[in-house]
């Protein structure tokens, strides 16, 4: 028995939220428990590096294994491990985190105890899903993040939260039933929840279409898939800032995490045949929603909307099912990932300094804070996936796997990369440049702790555009395991 | 091999070390380290490209760095260092460089120079990594890095709408073709497995075995391939269809329209085009293409240069007219000759801009040509510089341009068929050439002095911004005469050693045609110093005549006014559609807040059933009773 590294990763912060809560309250400060809870995520993250130290790339398959017997009679069991897939979203995870608590530091004042406790739960139930590799415990998983984040954005969101709270665990629940149903139906059929065993049997050929469908409306929901898009973008502009970096940057990716890892795995025959509805469906997510962005006057919603078509790209690329797609495709979700996150930040700096999301009432914000500008111009080319940072890798491949397989999923890509471009733009030029207003005058540059994430955000969005092969080296393998 | 690595690594120093050595050391501080490090690359340049040429090799790479996996396949960071690739170095370099020095001067007066210069040596950065690249991703990296920082230098003045508008289109045109610009890449890569540029040009004839289907038309993959990079080379090149985004660009600072919209980043297109001129000769589709949109954009550009008010925008459609004449010899075959425009190109129209900075840097920021007039006597140097470039555009004997153009008309008669036609376009687009810019040259110079500014304030610029100017002015002269045996005569098949398709031997092109074409230009000469210069109110006069031609040609032919009908509004108003009446209007209303809608009247209508009244109950339970009894009756009859 190995050192129980994945266990140990779910239970920390789930641990930490544990003392957290039995703590006194009234007791502590409010700097004390972001302190806290800072130092537990901090812990976490540096636990999660010995992921990719110690994994043995040579290898293929699950490493740090854990099983443990659960329920013997249906063969589902405490089984956790992962694989190059994994690791990359994990620390991801584990990156984002700290940067969350960081970001609320000023901006959260009541209730912080329990918004520190979300938090690590949130964390700990996160990366339960990108470790297990049983099927019920995915999907336990699966279901519980959605409990912290729904009340994040409840508690501590904006004017219209609940309004957007329901409406994302709308959604998001009614896919989850439809996949609940099928992981019953599939465990009755093969007897196992080894995700492993049953990624080698071989359904029937309708089963299989219906069983997709039902992995397909949670999944989705989760990405979020045109036209189940619409919770995306209340409940980003409804979160508090953290709640948005959390939501982009991780939440979203479970969804392609699950098509990657369940659906197509196990149903081979499913995703060729269902390839034109995601193609077509990713190809009106992407050419719709940059249309949609371009006139928002909102800043988090022109964001929020710009994910649904960045996670478009990464849905036509996990379907191309080739390795140059799926490469494409898990790059995009890492970048991604980062850049949106960072862009939630970015909004969320001037958020917090002077009370508007409106870009009609920013202009010329460059000259009050030109640090703050520049960092936003990173992640805005990154995003638009300007060569030398991480967007352009992802989308370069994905591009390239659509000319093999599609030449019109190519011109629609097209479309999307130019009118990305417009969007981004745009808004970096409405906010930044332009004539000084007055009520601008008073906003201060980015504080240290700022510059600290943001620098961080930035020096990873730079090194895997420039140096990809740090992450190809871990997830190559593994992919060409996944591919049929 | 660390010495051609320097070339490269030396400008991303100098972009890394520029803005923080600003910090620390203070605003001229680095604005001397970078415009030195610049220039020492610079030299360093010339020195590899001569001893190059006299070691006889034909290509050297050096990987720098892993950086790309497709498929199990990595792709370098890479210097292809060739006699082509180092020849685009010396121009690049050397007109960087001097831009560099020119300005410290030029921004003397500028709050954030430190930027300035940063955005200059990053652009110089990609500059070189485009040129040197041995791999299309990296290509491809240099060419969207010149795009940022072109967009970063148009909208340099960042308080102002115009520049920033200008800068956005600028990079959205461009994002239009590289698209098609990556759709060729992607092509050559699925079809040939490989990214190097090298290994592409050896596995072309495979190319054509391949087909495409494309909205009905099966093409085959070569022709696609070679369409879609033209696609490219015509956004960055600013040809027909694509050149919107040059004029605007002038609201950059000068040194930046004689850098990057001058020398350099614009004829990125010719050189991509060259670069794959083995692949782009094997399509006659393409190479048809290619001398069209040449011809056409040559003799759009000068027809629109000839009334613009605003100085550098006669130079920038001077430009978008010269590269028209550079993708003709491409069209035409004659890469070499159109390499060869391309560098003596490059110095006499960042000579041009230069010396237009420095009028107006002497004008105190007047751009409008109506305003000026009679500052011979107020800026002497200028004023020669700019009669040098002026010269040397319209092909005066032995100047720079009289050799490259003579080829490029010359070459008109590789065609088969309508080489002539070819060539009495280009003789006509060569007299309009002649005549804008005598245009400029009087309406600048000459005259009487009508602007708002004091006359006697009008000033000659400072010696660190002439002394490039007069390098420059060197190269505009002798560029011609010192690469004309190099690049086009008789070394020049040892010179390019196979880099790129050199046509055979020339067709009868006798020295007739060559005195017909000046001729040409000597009546379009005349004819700008007959209106400009002694009978300014016959030109008006004419121009009223013919109304409808001159508001067409002074409007740009209306491009901007059709593209906005077409692309922008339409798309703007869409995004409004889409939003309000299909997310909002129809998947909002139907999905969440439907069954929501749904869930709420079913719980309505069940309420009912639970007032609390007791004959309510009764009612049900009598109704119920009935009902049931009912049913049981009609299963157990049937």
């Amino acid at each position: 028995m190995s050192f129980p590294i994945l266990s140990l990763l779910i239970l920390t912060p789930l641990i930490g939220a544990l003392t957290l809560s039995l703590s006194n309250s009234a007791q502590l400060k409010n700097k004390t428990i972001f302190a806290s809870g800072l130092w537990i995520t901090t812990g976490e993250f540096l636990l999660s590096l010995l992921l990719p130290i110690f994994y043995d790339k040579s290898q293929n398959g699950y490493q740090f294994t854990e099983f443990h017997t659960w329920f013997d009679k249906f063969d589902i069991n405490y089984y956790l491990g992962v694989d190059g897939v994994s690791i990359p979203l994990i620390l991801l995870t584990t990156f984002l985190v700290p940067i969350c608590l960081l970001c609320s530091w000023n901006s959260i004042q009541n209730r912080v105890k329990e918004f520190v406790i979300y938090f690590l739960l949130l964390e700990s139930f996160i990366i339960g899903v990108f470790v297990s590799i049983d099927i019920v415990i995915f999907y336990v998983f699966f279901e519980a993040v959605l409990i912290p984040m729904f009340l994040i954005i409840g508690i501590w969101g904006g004017e219209n939260r609940l309004y957007a709270t329901f409406k994302f665990f709308l959604y998001t629940l009614a896919g989850s039933v439809l996949m609940l149903l099928a992981i019953i139906y599939i465990i009755s059929i093969t007897n196992t929840g080894n995700i492993e065993v049953i990624s080698k049997f071989v359904f029937d050929e309708n089963i299989q279409l219906i069983l997709f469908l039902c992995f397909f409306a949670s999944f989705a929901v989760k990405v979020p898939m045109f036209p189940f898009h619409t919770w995306l973008p209340d409940a980003h502009v409804q979160a508090p800032t953290s709640g948005s970096v959390i939501l982009a940057g991780v939440l979203l990716k479970l969804g392609a995490y699950g098509f990657m890892r369940l659906s197509i795995p196990f149903f081979e025959f499913a995703s060729y045949y269902f390839q034109p509805l995601i193609f077509s469906l990713s190809c009106i997510a992407i050419v719709y929603t940059s249309i949609v962005a371009l006139r928002q006057t909102d800043m988090k919603k022109m964001i929020a909307y710009s994910s649904v078509a960045h996670m478009g790209f990464v849905t036509i690329g996990i379907f191309t099912l080739t390795q140059d797609g799926m490469n494409g495709a898990y790059f995009q979700m890492i970048s991604h990932g980062i850049v949106s996150a960072a862009l939630f930040l970015i909004v969320g700096v001037v958020y917090e300094r002077h009370h508007t999301r409106m870009i009609a009432d920013y202009s010329g914000v460059t000259n009050i804070m030109p640090r703050y500008s520049f960092f936003f111009m990173v992640f805005m080319l990154s995003s638009v996936g300007l060569p030398g940072t991480s967007g352009f890798v992802g989308e370069f491949l994905v591009i390239m796997s659509t000319i093999s397989v599609n030449v019109y999923l190519t011109i629609f890509t097209a479309v999307g990369v130019i009118l990305g471009a417009s969007y981004m733009l745009l808004l970096y030029k409405n906010v930044n440049f332009g004539n000084v207003k007055a009520d601008i005058k008073k906003l201060t540059d980015l504080t240290n702790i700022e510059i600290f994430y943001f620098t961080c955000l930035a020096f990873l969005t730079v090194l895997l555009g420039v140096y990809p092969k740090l992450l190809f080296d871990m997830i190559d393998a593994s992919i060409s395991i996944g591919i049929l | 091999m660390l010495s051609y690595k320097l070339l490269f690594f030396l400008p991303l120093l100098s972009t890394i070390i520029t803005y923080p050595s600003g910090i620390f050391f203070g605003e001229r501080f680095a604005q001397v380290i970078s415009s030195g490090l610049i220039s020492l690359s610079a030299v360093l340049s010339w020195y590899f490209f001569i001893n190059f040429y006299s070691s006889g090799t034909a290509e050297v790479i050096i990987p720098v760095l892993d950086w790309l996996l497709i498929s199990g396949q990595f792709f370098n960071w890479g210097i292809a260092v060739n006699s082509l690739t180092l020849i685009m170095l010396t121009l690049v370099l050397t007109v960087s460089a001097l831009v560099h020095i020119y300005s410290i001067e030029y921004m003397a007066h500028d709050k954030s120079k430190t930027r300035f210069m940063t955005y200059l040596s990053l652009f110089t950065f990609c500059m070189v990594a485009l040129v040197v690249s041995d791999n299309l991703i990296q290509l491809f990296f240099g060419w969207e890095g010149v795009g940022l920082a072109s967009y970063l230098l148009i909208g340099f003045w960042h308080h102002k709408k115009s520049a920033n508008l200008a800068a956005m289109k600028a990079f959205l045109v461009n994002r239009v073709a590289d698209f098609g610009f990556l759709i060729g890449i992607a092509t050559l890569y699925i079809f040939l497995d490989t990214l190097s540029i090298n290994e592409i040009v050896q596995n072309r004839e495979y190319l054509p075995l391949f087909h495409i289907n494309f909205f009905g038309f099966s093409i085959d993959t070569l022709t696609f391939a070679c369409f879609f990079l033209f696609i490219g080379a015509m956004g960055k090149s600013a040809q027909f269809g694509f050149h919107t985004w040059l004029p605007d660009a002038m609201e950059g600072p000068t040194p930046v329209s004689a850098l990057i919209h001058a020398a350099t980043m614009v004829t990125a297109g010719v050189f991509l085009t060259v670069r794959f001129s083995e692949l782009m000769v094997m399509s006659d589709f393409v190479m048809t293409f290619i001398l069209i949109i040449g011809l056409l954009t040559a003799f759009f550009a000068a027809s629109v240069g000839f009334f613009q008010k605003d100085i550098k925008k006669v130079i920038a459609y001077s430009t978008c007219s010269q590269l028209g004449f550079m993708f003709v010899a491409c069209g035409l075959g004659a890469f070499n000759i159109a390499i060869f425009h391309l560098i003596t190109h490059g110095y006499f129209k960042a000579l041009l801009f230069l010396s237009s900075g420095s009028v107006i840097h002497g004008v105190h920021d007047e751009q409008d040509m109506d305003k000026m007039g009679n500052l011979f006597s107020k800026m002497k140097i200028t004023a020669i510089m700019m009669w040098i470039g002026t010269l040397a555009i319209i092909g005066f004997p032995y100047s720079s341009g009289y050799f490259s153009k003579d080829l490029i008309l010359s070459s008109s008669f590789n065609l088969d068929q309508l080489g002539s036609l070819v060539y009495i376009i280009l003789a006509i687009v060569s007299a309009m050439t002649a005549f804008y810019s005598f245009r400029l040259i009087f309406k600048v110079f000459h005259g009487e002095y009508k602007g708002d500014y004091d006359y006697n304030k009008v000033h000659e610029s400072g010696i660190v911004m002439l002394t490039p100017l007069i390098l420059l002015s060197i190269g505009a002269i002798f560029a011609g005469y010192f690469f004309n045996n190099l690049l086009s005569g008789y070394g020049s098949k040892e010179f390019w050693n196979g880099i790129i398709y050199l046509a055979n031997e020339k067709h009868s092109y006798s020295s007739i045609f060559t005195i017909l074409s000046k001729s040409f230009v000597a009546i379009g000469v005349a004819l700008a110093v007959y209106y400009y210069g002694f009978n300014l109110q016959k030109l008006e006069s004419l121009k009223s005549q013919f109304k409808s031609i001159y508001q067409f040609v002074l409007n740009k032919w209306y491009f901007d006014e059709l593209y906005n009908k077409v692309f922008v509004n339409p798309i703007y108003d869409l995004g409004k559609f889409l939003w309000n009446k299909i997310d909002q209007g129809f998947i909002d209303r139907f999905l969440p807040n439907g069954s929501a809608s749904v869930v709420s009247s079913i719980a309505k209508a069940c309420k009912r059933f639970q007032s609390g009244f007791i004959f309510d109950y009764t009612f049900i339970i009598i109704t119920g009773f009935t009902l049931f009894i009912t049913i049981i009756f009609y299963i157990s009859v049937s």
